[in-house]
């Protein structure tokens, strides 16, 4: 890390698109046999935008490279070529990214409440050597509100439901002012109740122009819930509205032939062009 | 109240119970780190790697809070570094530097010609012989330690809790590491003295260990281990001095102890809760 500690963020070009990535290409060596070093291509010229308040869902095979895409997007990994800005400049500079990750990413067991999360957001806001002041708690506070957990704000988050987690790092976007939320798989495990709970609270965010990406094996969810879905197989297979992108032909050709019944073993709706 | 008393008429009495609470107090509250992050076995590797700093500082006349200090410090970077920086596992990269410091120490020391009486010190403490030169060493680097805990407190939380997010923030979460590593370093050095390099460890476990039954936040996490350390540290040296057994065993044991007692009637999560 070379940013300064006083380091306070980027400022937004006006009139740029939340994300814009152009051809970015990530390959990396398997080293794993010593004899044989292939470059493996991750993301294959991945190339698209998207606009603030926009909702957009990654579709596509276990090894897609859906939470790489999002890594590249929050600015954690580099890409080997192409370029990706954030309103305007690397994203690897800003701090109103929220990255959530996936489930089994995070120590439940770890003696924090659901405030403690939601102000960890706050870290940059707050500054080094500094306590929280009266307005981050305030602001936690209203977060929490927003997600409709204000009242489990001193359980362990170890305590709370599947769906209930979501939402906790949902209000911690909220409370480090994002404008770009990056979601893995944030509905695998949960019931189709919670699963419609954390939608409705990302469908309630559009008025304040929070971009989400959001990776789900779930194909109903994607075509319902979703402004643009993207079909992922390290590179864009299709990308646009549900009804153009989840033909027979483009998922045939991303998921070579499998087609993935979401979780209730109902094949997804899918409109044919 | 005499038998409170009766030990404190001696002066290195009065020495090893100052020396054993703050001990007791800051090994624990580095200690919620060490097993929040997994890092027990660099806890015990590092105590270890500190043998041949202690063994050349002793054969130099230096202080020997100095030695292992350096060396401490030196190997707590060294082994962060092997990790981000080669192919090797973490635990790997302990495992070579933990045994090849300690052989290097054991070497020095047997050259040395004061093998077994001195090793003894160094592997069990000496809680006995601690100097006022050595409580205020122990001062100074435990308040260090302590105010550093507080100044960066939520950047700590954060690097341990979700290092994703930290680098989203772009907090220099390499710093924040190494940082830790460091100050984990230090205050094993101030529990040399105390329960030695063989014992070091359970004063950083098993506290905080304790502490992780019976609360779910840190900030009381870290006070009730501070409290454990405290009195373990001041029972267990009663314990030595009536019943005549070492005194670094006799801490580390009451700890133990106490650890049972909370993994059986913690409320909630104690076996017994478990099993009515």
């Amino acid at each position: 890390m070379t940013q300064p500690l006083t380091y306070r963020g980027t400022p937004h070009k006006p009139n740029t698109p939340t994300l814009n990535m152009q051809g970015v290409c990530l390959t990396y060596v398997d080293s794993s046999s010593r004899l044989t070093e292939t470059a493996v291509n991750v993301l294959d010229n991945i190339t698209f935008r998207a606009e603030p308040g926009e909702q957009i869902a990654i579709i596509g095979p276990n090894g897609a490279g859906k939470s790489t895409l999002l890594k590249v997007a929050a600015g954690l990994i580099k890409p080997n070529s192409g370029s990706v800005k954030m309103f305007g400049y690397t994203p690897d500079s800003h701090i109103c990214i929220a990255y959530v990750p996936q489930r089994s990413e995070i120590d439940w067991q770890f003696p924090v409440t659901v405030a403690d999360v939601v102000l960890m957001g706050r870290t940059k806001q707050i500054g080094l050597f500094k306590r929280p002041s009266k307005r981050d708690r305030e602001i936690v506070q209203k977060s929490l509100e927003r997600v409709h957990m204000a009242h489990l704000a001193h359980k362990q988050i170890g305590e709370l439901s599947g769906g209930q987690q979501q939402r906790v790092f949902i209000a911690r976007a909220l409370a480090l002012e994002t404008n770009l939320l990056l979601m893995d798989e944030p509905l695998a495990g949960l019931d189709i109740p919670s699963q419609e709970g954390t939608l409705d609270i990302l469908d309630s965010l559009r008025p304040d122009g929070v971009t989400v990406l959001l990776a789900t094996h779930d194909l109903g969810v994607a075509a319902e819930r979703f402004d643009r879905v993207m079909l992922l197989n390290k590179q864009v297979m299709a990308f646009g509205p549900p009804a153009s992108v989840l033909t027979a032909a483009n998922l045939t050709a991303a998921y070579g032939g499998y087609m993935p019944a979401n979780k209730n073993g109902i094949a997804p709706k899918i409109v044919i062009h | 109240m005499d038998w409170l008393l009766e030990p404190l008429q001696f002066s290195f009495i009065t020495r090893a119970l100052y020396a054993s609470i703050m001990v007791g107090i800051l090994c624990p509250i580095l200690g919620t780190y060490v097993i929040l992050r997994g890092m027990a076995f660099f806890g015990d590797a590092l105590s270890h790697t500190i043998l041949p700093g202690v063994v050349i500082a002793f054969l130099l006349d230096w202080p020997l809070a100095v030695g292992a200090l350096i060396v401490g410090v030196l190997t707590a970077l060294g082994i962060g570094f092997l990790t981000e920086k080669s192919d090797l596992k973490e635990d790997t990269a302990i495992g070579i530097i933990f045994v090849g410091m300690f052989a290097l120490g054991i070497a020095l020391l047997s050259g040395s010609g004061n093998y077994t009486i001195d090793l003894a010190h160094f592997l069990f403490g000496n809680l006995l012989g601690v100097s006022t030169t050595d409580l205020w060493v122990i001062l100074g680097l435990g308040t260090a330690v302590l105010f550093t805990i507080y100044l960066f407190y939520k950047e700590f939380l954060l690097i341990s809790f979700d290092p994703i997010l930290a680098a989203t923030l772009r907090i220099p979460a390499s710093f924040f590491r190494y940082l830790l590593l460091v100050l984990i370093a230090i205050t094993i050095v101030t529990s040399l003295q105390v329960v030695g390099i063989t014992l070091a460890l359970a004063m950083f476990i098993t506290p905080a260990a304790t502490a992780s039954l019976l609360t779910n936040r840190l900030p009381p996490m870290m006070a009730i281990a501070a409290g454990i350390g405290a009195f373990s540290g001041l029972s267990g040296l009663y314990i030595s001095f009536y019943m005549n057994i070492a005194s670094g065993a006799a801490i580390v044991l009451v700890a133990t102890a106490l650890f049972i007692v909370a993994f059986i009637f913690a409320p909630g999560r104690g076996r017994l809760w478990q099993f009515i």
